[in-house]
Parts: C-alpha cells; structure tokens; sequence
C-alpha cells in the first residue's frame, strides 16, 4: 500500500518533468495540460482509494523504511489513522481540482509543473513518518506553491503577493526545523517512533509548543500571521486556489497536530490547549469579519478559511485540554469535531473556490461590483455555489453543521476542566465561535446574493454564459460529496476513529458510538444525552417541505405573473441602461456597511469617507469605505525594521579591511570551537 | 443552605438584580433613565435588606432597609431630578469612554471579582460566595461608572451604586455589627456629595466670571 | 421512544402550535391596539388576511430567479420543523430526541438565510438594506443565544431541549442568578430574533430604518402568505421557547394521560398569553432604538449571557 503511495508521488514528480519538457515543445501545451491533469485527476483518486481502504479495513500500521534519506538515517514513510485521514481529504479535493482544470482553457507551463509537485509535496508531509521526510515534504509543498501565485507574475501585485507568501513560508520552515530539533533532543533520531518515546519536558515543552504553533500557523493563516494569505489568492486560479484553500492549510494542520498532539506525547498538562483554543477563536472571528469586508470573491473565500482554519486549531486546543485534564470521551468529542470539520471544510471549500473560478472564466472578473445576476445565465453553477455556502455557513442538514454541532458540545463541555480560568476561556470562546459562525453566514449571503442574485453590473457580467460540461461535473462532484458528508456524519466519525485514537490517546471511544438501531446515523455528545441526527433531521426538512408546498399549490392558483422590479416604488431607469440602474444596487461595500460600523471600525480599522458637494454644485458627490487589517502593520513592520536594521548593519562589514575581515572570521571559529568544547564537556 | 431553598435562592436573586441594574447604568445614554435605574436599585437593596432581616431574625435590618427605601429610592433620585429640571442640565449621558467598552470592561470587573473571591473563601458554602462576589462586582462597577462618566450626576450615581453594593455585602453576612450605622454613615456621605454637587453646579451658573473664563482650559466640556 | 402516546402528543402539538402562531400575531396586535386606545382587529385578522393571500396570483419581478420562489417554502419548512420540537402541553414527543437547541440555531439560521437571499434576489436598495442589517443583527444575537445554552447545558448537562426542561422542572435547582441573567438575554435575543421593537417596527411599511419588511417588499400573493406566516412560526417559536425553558411549570410529563394534557394545554396557553401580554405592554412602552444601537442591545444580551455562565463557573466549578 506505501509502495502504491510512493509510486503514486514518483508518478507525480515525473508529471512535473513532463509538463516542464513540454515547454521546449511548441504547440504541445494542450496536450501537456490533459496529461497533467489527467494524470493528477487518477492519482488523487487512487490516494483517496487507499485512504479509504486503510481507514475501513483497519489495515495495520507498518513503517517502510526508504533505501535512501539524510546522511543520519534511512527516510521513513508510514500511514497510520491521522495520515489515511487527511490523504482521503488530499485525495478528493485534488481530483476535483484536477477535472476542473481539465475544462478549462489549458493553463501555461508556469502552473504546470509545479501543480504536480505540490501534490506529490502534500502528499509526502502526510505519509512521512520521520522529521526530516516531512519537513521537505513540506518545503516542496511550500515552493510549489509559491510557484503557483506567481504564476502570473506580470502584475506587480501578483508578485508582491507571492513575495509575501514566501516570507511566511520561510518564516514557517524556520520555526519546524528548530522544533523537530527540539523534539529530537539529545538522542538525534528524527523517526516519530523515538520522537514519541522521550516526550519533551520543561522549557524544551514550552519551545515546541510555541514554535510548532508559529511555524504550523503562518502556513496555516492563523491570526495574526494571516497576512500573506488573501493577496495570495487574489492570483491564483479556479483549481489552484481550490488546491490551496482546501489541501495545504488542512496538511499545515496535520503538522501542527502531529506535532503537539501526536509526537508531544500524551502527558503534557491541560494549560497546553489555552494558547491553541485562544489562536483558533480569534483566527475564526478576524476572517469571518474580514470575509465580509473583502471586495472580490477569492480573497473573501480565502478569508472564509481562515475562520474555518480558526475552529480546526481549537478543537485540536479543546482535545489538548481535555486530554491533559483525564476527560477521554471529550478529547475524542473534540478531535472527532476538528478531524471532520478538516475535512468538510477542505471539500466545501474546493467547490467554492471551484465555483469562483466558473464565475471568473465566464464573466471574467472577480470583482463583486462587477458580477450579478448569474443564476440566470449559470443554473448549475449558482446551484453548486447555493450548497456550498449552505455548508460554509452551517446550515443544517449540509455537512458543515455537522461538525460545528461537535465542536460546539465539545465547547459548551469546556467547563468540566476544572479550571476557572480555562472555564471562562471556553465562554467566551464560545461566543467567538457563534459569532464567526454568523459572520460566515453573512458572508456567505453576501457571496452568493451580490454574485449570483440580482441584476448584472456590469456588460461583461450581463454576457456571461454558463460553464462547460466538464467544469458543470467538477462542481457537481463535490457539491454531492458536501450532501452525502452532511448526512452521513457518524459514519464518518466512525471511519475516522483511528485518526481519533492517535490525536485524543487510545482506547478512547468516538463520539459516534454505534447506539442500537441506526448505527453510525446518530452524532452523539454529552455523555450521551444531546444527539444529532442528521438524516431524520434532513427526512423532516423534505417532508415538511413536500407538503407544504403540496397544500399551498393546492390552495392558490398556480400561475404566477411577471411584472416591473417594484424597489418600493422608485421610478423606472433610464432606457440606456439596459439592466437598471446599478447604483439603486446594493454593493459590496454597501452590503458591509452595517457590519463595518458595528465591528469592523473597532476591529478591523474600518473608515468611512464621504465627500458631499456643497448645495448648487452638480458634480456627484464620493463615499469610499476602506478597512485595513491592523495586523501586519503590528507585526510586519516592527520586522521590515529590523530587517533594514541588520542589512544596513550587515553593509558596514563590506568596509572593513582585510584584517578586519580575517579577525572576524577568526573570532567566528574560536567561538564555535569554544561552543564545541562546553557542549562535550556537559 | 445550598440552590433549591428558597429563602436563600431570593436573597441570591436580589443580588443578581443588583448586579444586572449596575450593568443597565452602564448601558444607559440619558440621565433620568439612569435616576431610574439607580432608584430601582435602591428599592431592590431595600428588599434584599428585609428579606435577610426576616431571615436572619435580625430585627434591625428593618431598620437599613428603611432607611434605603427612602432614601435611596425615593428622596436621593427625587432631589437629582429636581436638580436636572432646575439647572436644565444635559439630559444625555456624557462618556469618556464609549458604552460598549465600558459594557466589556464591566464583565472583566466581574471577571475579577469571581476570581477574586474565590480563592478566599474556599471554605465558605458556594452560594456565600457567589454573594459576594456579586457584591463586590457591582462596587467595582459603580466605580468604573464613576471613572467612565464625564457627568457629575452620572459620577452621583456611581457612587451611590458603589455604596449599595457595599452594603449588599454587608446585609448579606450573618451576625455582622454595625449594619445600620454604616449605612447611614454612607448615606450621609451620599448626601453630602449631592449636596456638595448642588452647590458647585449653582456655584458654576451663577457665580462670578472667572469660572466661565477658565472653563474652557479644564479640558472637559461640561 | 417510538410509541403511540408520543405520536399523538407530537401530532397534536403541530396541530396546536400550527393554530396558534395566527392567532399569537393577531392577540399581540389586537392587546397593542387597546392599550393605545384603539378598538383594533380581531385577533383573527392575521389568519384572514394569510387565507386571503393565499388566493391571490402572486406577481414577480422580470428579474426575479427561483429563489423567490422556494425561500418561502424553506424558511417556513426551517421555522416549522424548529417549532415542532419544542415542547408545548407535554413532554415526551415523538421529536424529542430531535430537539436539539444547537440544531434549532442552524435552523433558524437556515430561515434567516432563505429570507435574505429572497430579498437579495431581485437587486433593490431595501432588499439589500434589509438582507444586509438581518445578518449583521445575528452576529451579536446568536452567540448571545449559544451563551444562554452553555448556561442551560451546564445546569442539566445536556442540550436537548426536552430533557432541558425536565430538569428545570424537577432537578431542584431553585432560582438561579444565573438563569435570571439569561433568562434577559434570550428575551433581547428574541425581541431582535423576531424583528420587534426596540429593535425593528413590524408595523411600519417603506420606512429606511426598518429590517424585516424591507425584504419582503417584492414578495406578493402565496409568497407573501407564507413569509407572513413564517414570522408568525417564528414567533411563536421563541415565546414557546421561552416558556418551555424558564417555566417549565404544568406541562405533562413523558407518557401521561390525557388529564394531564388538558391541565399541561391550559398551562400553555396560560403562558403564552401572559407572554404576548408581556410584549404587548413592552412595545407599547418603549420606542425603536436607532438601528446602530442594536449592536449595543444585544452586545449586552451577550455579555449578560456571559456573565451568567462565569457565575455558574463560581458555583458548580470548585463546589
């Protein structure tokens, strides 16, 4: 099975050779592309055939290890509970990534190559089972993607971005590599097996934590290292973006909980979840809100992940605490909630992004000023994108409640940790989450009412056709799956178990316990007296909806009539203006307006301007709305600074003389020598 | 003496009144709705004070919860609307710092306050406990509305709030000496203060120039 | 579970909750209009005026898509199923195990978004206004909602409603602070969930400052129908709601006789009336708050409701 894995990864990489010779060939791009993604389309199927079967079939765990690795040690791989469960999600968004490329327009060679190599890099951090194999599998993941946002890098934006994101992404390896270094100790070996045999203590415990957390979290977007994130997608396109929403931020977790949850051990005390709970609630309202400030339909998904991002970490703080604190059936409740919510979210989120793409070939723009009115033009489309924010936004019976009813028992049991402080964490955690959890809906109101509902905005938008066929079964595809995830949560659950026994320590049960009748239908918390139980709750919604509309067509008439927009009565527009006059539209930023002043001015800096024209002069009068998020002005100028500080320092030494450059080599060799001597003398 | 006794679980409600009627101060943008507020304050000690006379069988609660009945709902809030008629003062709260924050910073108080009591009185039965915190909560609110409040009725009135939860404390601990005299005592001292207030605000409207021509560097409007 | 008795308790319930919302609407207008001095409608006129829209042809806007067409059918399918597990005249229905508090926010919240994006689908200003500030207005109402559940959960340990109710009504747990402070929060709650005032004016029509109706401008006929009886559901939901919770008194327990039902409905409806009498003398007294100090309405709901766990912190957490 690893040997298919590993084959499936060579395979990967030999695409990405193939895609980069075709660049010397002209006129092969077409084909390159087919085969491209073609190829990724089989084999993102075949890792989610194999995650399955080991998930279902509840095959053993056996470490492989490679004929080749760093100078200290063979390389190892291996697929335990946690890897097959986050492969299954890799699996499932890169094919439908994949078949949706396939539909497009076929892409250049600066988005081929590296499209494989951030699958086959993905793939490797999932299946590695030492430090060293993850972190390059993570790196590779990292470049790949870098690659990816500049893609298109004529626009200087698109480079600014992707210049961005390579800092966070250098940013995140400098803190995973001193982290593993930690974990590995005095001993050396990087194998997870000897990482979890001498469980770090003191302050080599607290180093961990707070690296894998910064390292893990600038890759993750977690607040406040989410800066690089929504200019990141600002470039990157339909499958691209669907790849990286969905996958990478879920593998950049799967490290940070391999890391604390998994390698850590299980000793380390309750206080370790506060600063995981902390990150994932504030993370969830500041993208939330900024979801609904965002002017184009990427970036404001883009934010729609990092809230998502936000409760994955928590419930992995909320498995940390319970499991430091003795309560077992909780940690399994809490990362049963985190492991699902992974992988709802990385599946409705690639149908979203899958959508934004559909909207950006046909009506050419992402600027929700310039779209509307697309339902009418793309049925299918705005029917996968009416799911899809369905479950973005928790609506019962779509697969993202599902998991955010876990999460919120496994929060409103925060406070069986006996522990005040802890408990009023939890509260107002709590509150965070329902927050965000609204601010989403909002968000996702915004997406869809403004993009698809109403009139066009623009004559571009008005043209739009609706997608072609391949790209129509790419949003069905998993517009399905976040129907069937939505219905069949327990099974889940029950399928996840052994990713739930590596995060929440073994022989704890699964929040699904097979209760008699309707095994694995049932979600079940509380010690067993609040249940969830999705199909009978979906069986009610159409039944109730049957015959409603069955008694209601029965009374009234059934034709309806066509008329004018009514708009309260406000004269017709003028005859040039073929759609109505898009100014009596509500606009993106007229949609936040209520948002911006309630939270945004507080939060998020949000200002106003309005410039009215004094009386008797005609010229229109200007609003400009503007938020700014405060945080990389916090974080990443202090950090510009510095980095001005050392360079102009580090220009100083090109003026020494050559005795001056020989001391200081010199003084730089006595001192390692002397470090040298004190680490042999301890 | 745990939840499910009634005598008890009232005294524990009138505490939770208090404490909800500090936070409506806080919440409140006019002043007579403030007065208001603060007079159905007053009453509620008034009761909590009669309801632990007659639980306590100490007669001379009575007495306290006499004298904040009268004074504190009905003579106090009388006088300050008197005043607001007579001086044609602003009717709108004035905030040094917005409602909302101060609404947030007041659940941090209480925060505290919970944290506060808990370590010592770890012995005590939990419901002893949750009344005092609340009494200490809603001291440290009516303080907070002193500093939050530009106003020198609203600073009245967190004053008289802060005294209140003093003496909810006090009613509250069984055996306690001295109940009616330290209401007075404060109640005197509230009074003086109103009066204090009276005096400089007249003072201020009628009296020479100079203060009007050094108003404008006090650095806060009136 | 699945027994006879609880089939007849659960189909009797639909049938008295469905008879009811009308006729909730129509009482709290009717008590509004005398305190006000007028002689008002009869309390029947809401059922009236729904039956005569139903027969009516509804007109659409040229622009208008299918969503004007289903979000009726699906708010109202949201708010039904959400009523239908609470309990009214007695416990131990045939959906108890369903109602979940939890599952009925995602209800709710499905309802809203149907309404939303039904005003959002033709692309006018006052949809837009309205869809716009409903959305922002459950930003601070839910969490204040799920505050006031961790109340209640860590009270009976549970989040099922019906279970919930039965330990407020036999677990001894006396008066509560705690269940005060949210008792007032889930009340703000429910005053801004249900589009009344301080927070909205259900009686005004073409107003700039209003929510609710500014989404229903394009709707007519059947469509209007069902919105308006929608907003009946909902309200009757919350009130049924409140009383379920807060005065769990009289209603029949888990497999009682029909005695206890009769007593159980007299209960119910005792409760319901005083609770429109409530909101009745409540609108009549207070004016509609400016729309930007809701946030801070129910940015206090929030905090009380906080403020009502942290002390059950107090009590529960080292007792």
């Amino acid at each position: 099975m690893l040997t298919g894995l590993l084959l499936g990864i060579g395979l990967l990489a030999l695409l990405a050779l193939v895609a980069a010779g075709s660049g010397w060939v002209p006129g092969q791009e077409r084909r390159a592309a087919r085969a491209v993604h073609g190829g990724c389309l089989v084999i993102g199927l075949g890792f989610a055939g194999v995650a399955a079967a080991k998930l279902g079939m509840g095959l053993p765990e056996v470490p492989m290890a490679l004929p080749f690795g760093p100078p200290w040690g063979a390389a190892v791989v291996a697929l335990d509970g946690l890897s097959a469960w986050f492969l299954l999600l890799l699996g499932l968004s890169g094919a439908s990534a994949s078949l949706f490329a396939l539909g497009m327009p076929p892409e250049t060679g600066r988005v081929l190559v590296p499209f494989p190599l951030m699958l086959a890099g993905m793939a490797l951090t999932l299946i590695a089972a030492d430090g060293f194999t993850l972190l390059l599998g993570f790196e590779v993941m990292s470049f790949a993607s870098w690659a990816l946002i500049a893609a298109d890098h004529a626009e200087a934006e698109n480079r600014a971005a992707a210049r961005r994101y390579l800092m966070f992404a250098v940013l995140a390896g400098a803190c995973l590599v001193p982290a593993f270094g930690l974990l590995a100790g005095p001993a050396g070996s990087l194998e997870f097996s000897a990482l979890r045999a001498s469980p770090p203590e003191g302050w080599r415990a607290g180093a961990v934590l707070a690296l894998g957390l910064a390292g893990a979290g600038a890759k993750a977007g977690l607040v406040p290292l989410h800066a690089w994130l929504p200019p990141a997608y600002r470039a990157a396109s339909g499958p691209v973006s669907a790849l990286m929403s969905g996958v990478m931020y879920k593998v950049a977790l799967y490290v940070l909980a391999r890391l604390l949850l998994d390698l850590c051990g299980p000793v380390q005390p309750a206080w370790w979840g506060v600063p995981l709970v902390v990150a994932g609630a504030v993370s969830a309202l500041f993208g939330a809100l900024r979801a609904n400030m965002e002017a184009e339909i990427q970036p404001l998904l883009a934010c729609s992940t990092i809230e998502n991002i936000g409760f994955i970490t928590l419930g992995f703080g909320l498995t940390l605490a319970f499991r430091g604190a003795d309560l077992g059936p909780l940690a399994a409740l809490a990362a049963g909630a985190s492991l699902l919510h992974a992988l709802n979210h990385g599946i409705f989120k690639t149908l979203l992004f899958l959508v934004a793409g559909a909207v950006r070939n046909a009506a050419g723009s992402q600027r929700i000023d310039r779209l509307g009115g697309l339902i009418h033009a793309m049925p299918v489309t705005a029917l996968a994108a009416l799911v899809g924010i369905g479950a973005a936004a928790s609506l019962p019976p779509l697969a993202g409640f599902a998991s955010e009813w876990l999460l919120l028992e496994a929060l409103l049991a925060g406070w069986r940790v006996s522990d005040i402080v802890f408990q009023v964490v939890v509260a107002a955690a709590t509150a965070l989450v329902a927050m965000a959890a609204a601010l989403a809906a909002a968000a996702m109101v915004r997406f869809f009412g403004l993009v698809f509902l109403g009139r066009p905005r623009s004559p571009r938008g008005a043209g739009a056709r609706e997608a072609p066929l391949k790209e129509r079964w790419a949003l069905l595809l998993p517009a399905g799956l976040v129907v069937l995830l939505g219905l069949f949560p327990g099974l889940l659950l029950a399928l996840a178990a052994p990713a739930i026994r590596v995060l929440a320590g073994p022989a704890t049960p699964t929040p699904a316990t097979p209760t008699p009748a309707p095994a694995g239908l049932v979600l079940v918390a509380g010690e067993g007296a609040s249940t969830y139980l999705p199909l009978a709750v979906a069986l009610l919604l159409a039944l109730v909806l049957v015959t409603l509309w069955f008694l209601v067509r029965r009374r009234s008439t059934g034709a309806t009539q066509r008329g004018p927009v009514w708009n309260g009565g406000f004269s017709d527009p003028p005859p040039f203006l073929h759609f109505g006059d898009p100014l009596t539209q509500p606009g993106a930023a007229g949609f936040a307006q209520p948002l911006r002043q309630m939270l945004g001015s507080a939060l998020l800096g949000a200002r106003e301007v309005v410039m009215m024209r004094p009386p008797g002069d005609p010229r229109p009068g200007h609003f400009a709305a503007h938020a700014a998020d405060p945080t990389p002005g916090w974080l990443l100028m202090p950090l510009a600074r510095l980095r001005d500080g050392i360079a102009a320092r580090a220009e100083r030494l090109r003026d020494l003389t050559i005795r001056g450059c020989l001391s200081l080599s010199f003084g730089t060799l006595v001192v390692l020598l002397a470090l040298l001597a004190w680490l042999e003398a301890r | 003496m745990t939840f499910g006794q009634l005598p008890y679980d009232v005294a524990h409600l009138f505490g939770g009144g208090m404490l909800l009627l500090s936070f409506m101060l806080l919440y409140q943008r006019r002043v007579t709705a403030v007065i208001n507020g603060l007079a159905i304050q007053g009453a509620i000690l008034a009761c909590a004070a009669a309801w632990q006379g007659g639980m306590q069988s100490a007669p001379q609660l009575y007495l306290t919860a006499l004298i904040a009945f009268a004074a504190k709902a009905v003579l106090i809030p009388l006088a300050l609307r008197v005043l607001i008629r007579r001086l044609d003062m602003d009717r709108t709260v004035d905030t040094a710092m917005g409602v909302g924050p101060s609404l947030i910073a007041g659940v941090a108080l209480v925060a505290l306050a919970i944290l506060v009591v808990l370590p010592i009185t770890t012995g005590a039965r939990a419901i002893a406990r949750e009344d005092l915190a609340l009494a200490l909560s809603v001291v440290l609110l009516g303080m907070l509305m002193m500093i939050t409040r530009r106003n020198a009725i609203l600073q009245v009135a967190g004053l008289m709030s802060m005294e209140n939860g003093l003496i909810l404390a006090a009613v509250g601990v069984a055996g306690m000496p001295l109940v009616v005299e330290l209401s007075t005592a404060a109640l005197v001292m509230v009074v003086l203060v109103v009066a204090g207030v009276f005096v400089f605000q007249i003072r201020e409207r009628f009296d020479s120039v100079d203060v009007s021509l050094l108003d404008p560097h006090r650095g806060e409007g009136r | 579970m699945l027994t006879f008795g609880s089939i007849i308790v659960q189909a009797l319930h639909l049938a008295l909750v469905l008879a009811a919302a009308p006729l909730v609407v129509g009482l709290i207008r009717w008590l509004k209009a005398r305190m006000q001095g007028r002689r008002g409608a009869s309390p029947l006129q809401p059922l009236r005026d729904m039956l005569k829209l139903l027969r009516k042809r509804p007109v659409l806007a040229e622009n208008a898509s299918m969503v004007s067409e289903v979000a009726p059918y699906v708010a109202c399918t949201a708010s039904l199923v959400a009523l239908a597990c609470i309990p009214s005249f007695s416990r131990g229905m045939l959906l108890a195990p369903v109602g979940d508090l939890i599952l009925l926010v995602g209800l709710l919240a499905l309802a809203r978004m149907a309404l939303a994006l039904a005003g959002l689908d033709v692309g006018t200003g006052f949809g837009g206004l309205g869809a716009a500030r409903e959305m922002s207005f459950a930003v601070f109402a839910e969490p204040a909602l799920l505050l006031c559940v961790l109340t209640f959960a860590i009270l009976a340990g549970t989040t099922n409603l019906d279970l919930i109710a039965a330990t407020f009504r036999d677990g001894g747990l006396g008066l509560r602070v705690s269940l005060a402070l949210a008792a007032v929060a889930m009340l703000a709650v429910a005053v801004a969930e249900n589009a009344r005032i301080p927070v909205d004016n259900p009686g005004t029509h073409l107003e700039v400052t209003m929510v609710h109706e500014a989404m229903l401008l394009e709707s007519s006929g059947r469509h209007l129908a069902l919105w308006e009886f929608q907003a009946a559901l909902k309200l009757t939901l919350w009130l049924a709601l409140l009383s379920a919770i807060f005065v769990p008194f009289g209603t029949a327990p888990t497999g009682a006789g029909p005695l206890a039902w009769v007593l159980g409905l007299a209960a119910w409806l005792l409760k319901l009336g005083a609770l429109c009498f409530a909101l009745a003398v409540f609108e009549s007294a207070i004016a509609k708050m400016r729309v930007f100090r809701v946030p801070e309405f129910l940015g206090a709901a929030l905090l009380l409701a906080l403020l009502a766990a942290a002390l059950l912190f107090v009590s529960t957490g080292l007792a």
